[in-house]
């Protein structure tokens, strides 16, 4: 797996991370400071032409930051599933933006660049902060009457990749295009209405333009890794966790996961569709093993505590299941160990195998005989843990790997 | 002598903390190359990017738990951040908050930016300048809550990212800002 982003909580332990993440709040205010946005009169300049400093800076932050998170994640130092992309809520979103640009052209600031001017003593970036503070407050007392709205249209987490169905590094090179062509346009404007001289520009602007177009390109070149290339990289990990059944839970272990309420518990049947219907655990979902990738945006959405298993009738379709979601980096995905046969056998009385008398499987068949397709409502799909009192070695530990949930100003 | 020295020390960090000619701002595009190697960071190291709305959301909500323990309890988008024993300020955004204010702070302290003025359009008074301020903060902070960020928890955050949602809340926050911007243009200009 890349080694990065790290595992803050485990290196530096809860409070501790924290620490991290004041440094980098430091350097944000202090390049806040420098770009010169704890001044109002040039942060509205933006919306009058005169002076283009927004744009040039936050498009620039972007595409720099942008370039480099897709390329490291193309060298494989970076796992991009780690990282916290924005799940998208359009409406909320448009209407929220909307309603911030008014508020920007207002009051001159945004909430991180307000506390750079009210820290630095500018009276109206301290009005604006107070503003923030009552406005979050008001927001808090009123969002009741418009929740259905605030959670509507969410898609998730959705990349303009996604969006456009074009690899993530073609998306790299349009974005530096188009903010090179907007760093042109500002630069034009500066010089129509705000009356500056270009000449005096300074040159290096054009070494850096040609630095990020490389950049660009490179990460395009490159091109971000592939399931198989994830799972090649992580190959002797995969390996190694495997053959130390390190993953491979029993079914006791299963049945205390699913009558545990503090976990959120997701269980795929990777099994055909036949096998499903005549006999699967009450709430497993069917998803065959072809379509596993598909369930990775929504696993990334999930919270914290959450733990996956995936089941076959032996271990053969579960685990190549399981190496797929783990090159992928979800956290915290387990495999029903002796898969589903040895969960009848362990849970089902003796009549219950008199009665489904065993067959002897194929490969990764499933070892009993089912007349009818009753799916869940074998009793044996839902066994009483209070019945059963199984010793088990446990091996489910909730990974903290994952970056917290919540983001950006989502926090 | 000693005593001298110290008073002519004293003397000139006055004088540097209200330098009467303030170093200028940054080139823009070095500044934005800069606050794009500390998102990158950001992201590098710990997965998550920067904001601001967030971290001053749960000032006050941890703030209003103090106060009013039970309706936050009682309501379903504060539970979230400080219900029951929960700390509203136990939150990586809350640290990038404070360091936000700390980073200008020192910034505006070494260039020689730290004081006391209004900025405002030469047509306004001071007092008309602070409660637009304030109205301003409060609108956007109200648009930040709605839209799930700000500037720089969306606008930034995510458009580095290529969230979908992201770039479609920053052109919203341009397009509001331009809609507005010409009924508003005595007011700056």
């Amino acid at each position: 797996m890349p080694p990065f982003p790290l595992p803050l909580t485990d290196l530096l332990g809860h409070w501790g991370a924290y620490w991290v993440y004041l440094l980098i709040g430091i350097g944000f205010g202090a390049v806040l400071e420098l770009a010169g946005f704890g001044n109002s009169r040039k942060l509205a300049a933006q919306f009058y032409f005169t002076e283009q400093t927004v744009l040039k800076v936050m498009f620039s932050a972007i595409v720099v930051a942008m370039s480099l998170i897709f390329l490291t994640s193309a060298l494989g130092l970076l796992e991009f599933n780690l990282v916290w992309v924005n799940p998208t809520y359009l409406w909320p979103g448009i209407v929220g933006g909307l309603i911030m640009g008014v508020g920007f052209i207002v009051g001159g600031f945004c909430p991180g660049t307000s506390l750079v001017a009210a820290t630095t003593l500018k009276v109206d970036g301290i009005f604006f902060a107070l503003g923030t503070f009552f406005g979050v407050f008001a927001f808090g007392e009123t969002v009741a009457f418009f929740e259905p709205f605030f959670y509507s249209s969410s898609y998730g987490r959705v990349t303009l990749m996604d969006v456009f169905g074009v690899p993530a590094g073609v998306v790299v090179v349009l974005v530096v295009l188009m903010a090179l062509f907007m760093f042109w346009g500002a630069e034009q404007l500066e010089r129509i209405f705000g009356k500056r001289d270009l000449k005096r520009e300074p040159r290096w602007r054009y070494a850096a333009a040609t630095g990020l177009a490389a950049l660009a390109l490179a990460t395009a070149f490159i091109g971000q890794p592939t399931t198989e290339e994830r799972t090649a990289r992580m190959a002797p990990e995969i390996d190694r966790q495997l053959a130390e059944r390190q993953v491979q839970i029993e079914p006791a272990e299963l049945l205390s996961l699913i009558h545990n309420d503090r976990l959120n518990l997701i269980m795929f049947d990777v099994r055909s569709e036949s096998d499903y219907n005549l006999f699967h655990l009450l709430d497993a979902e069917h998803i065959e093993l072809p379509n596993i990738p598909t369930t990775l945006a929504r696993l990334r959405m999930e919270p914290a505590n959450t733990v996956v298993v995936v089941m076959s009738n032996t271990e053969i379709a579960s685990t190549q299941a399981w190496a797929i979601l783990t090159a992928e980096s979800v956290p915290n995905v387990y495999i029903l160990g002796g898969g589903l046969n040895t969960w009848i056998g362990t849970f089902a009385g003796a009549d219950f195998a008199a009665d489904h008398s065993p067959q002897t499987a194929g490969d990764d068949g499933l070892a009993y005989r089912f007349a009818a397709a009753l799916g869940d409502r074998y009793p044996v799909a839902y066994p009483d843990p209070e019945d059963f009192n199984i010793a088990f070695e446990p091996k489910v530990t909730l990974s903290t790997r994952r970056g917290p949930s919540g983001g950006g100003c989502g926090g | 002598m000693t005593a001298q020295l110290a008073v002519s020390s004293g003397k000139s960090r006055r004088l540097r903390l209200m330098r009467s000619k303030p170093k200028p701002y940054m080139h823009p595009y070095l500044a934005g190359i800069l606050l794009g190697l500390v998102l990158f960071a950001a992201f590098f190291f710990t997965g998550n990017g920067l904001g601001a709305s967030g971290g001053v959301n749960r000032i006050v909500v941890f703030f209003e738990d103090l106060l009013a323990p039970q309706h936050v309890d009682r309501t379903a988008y504060l539970l979230e951040m400080a219900g029951g024993s929960e700390n509203a300020l136990d939150s990586w955004i809350v640290f990038i908050t404070i360091g936000t204010m700390i980073g200008g702070f020192l910034s505006g302290w070494i260039n020689g930016r730290l004081r006391l003025e209004t900025n405002r359009g030469p047509n306004v008074s001071v007092r008309v300048r602070w409660m637009m301020a304030f109205l301003g903060g409060t609108i956007m902070a109200y648009g930040a809550r709605l839209a799930r960020g700000c500037t720089s928890g969306q606008a930034l955050t995510g458009g580095a990212t290529l969230s979908a949602g992201s770039w479609v809340v920053m052109f919203a926050i341009f397009g509001g800002g331009y809609a507005l911007a010409y009924s508003l243009r005595k007011f700056w200009n």
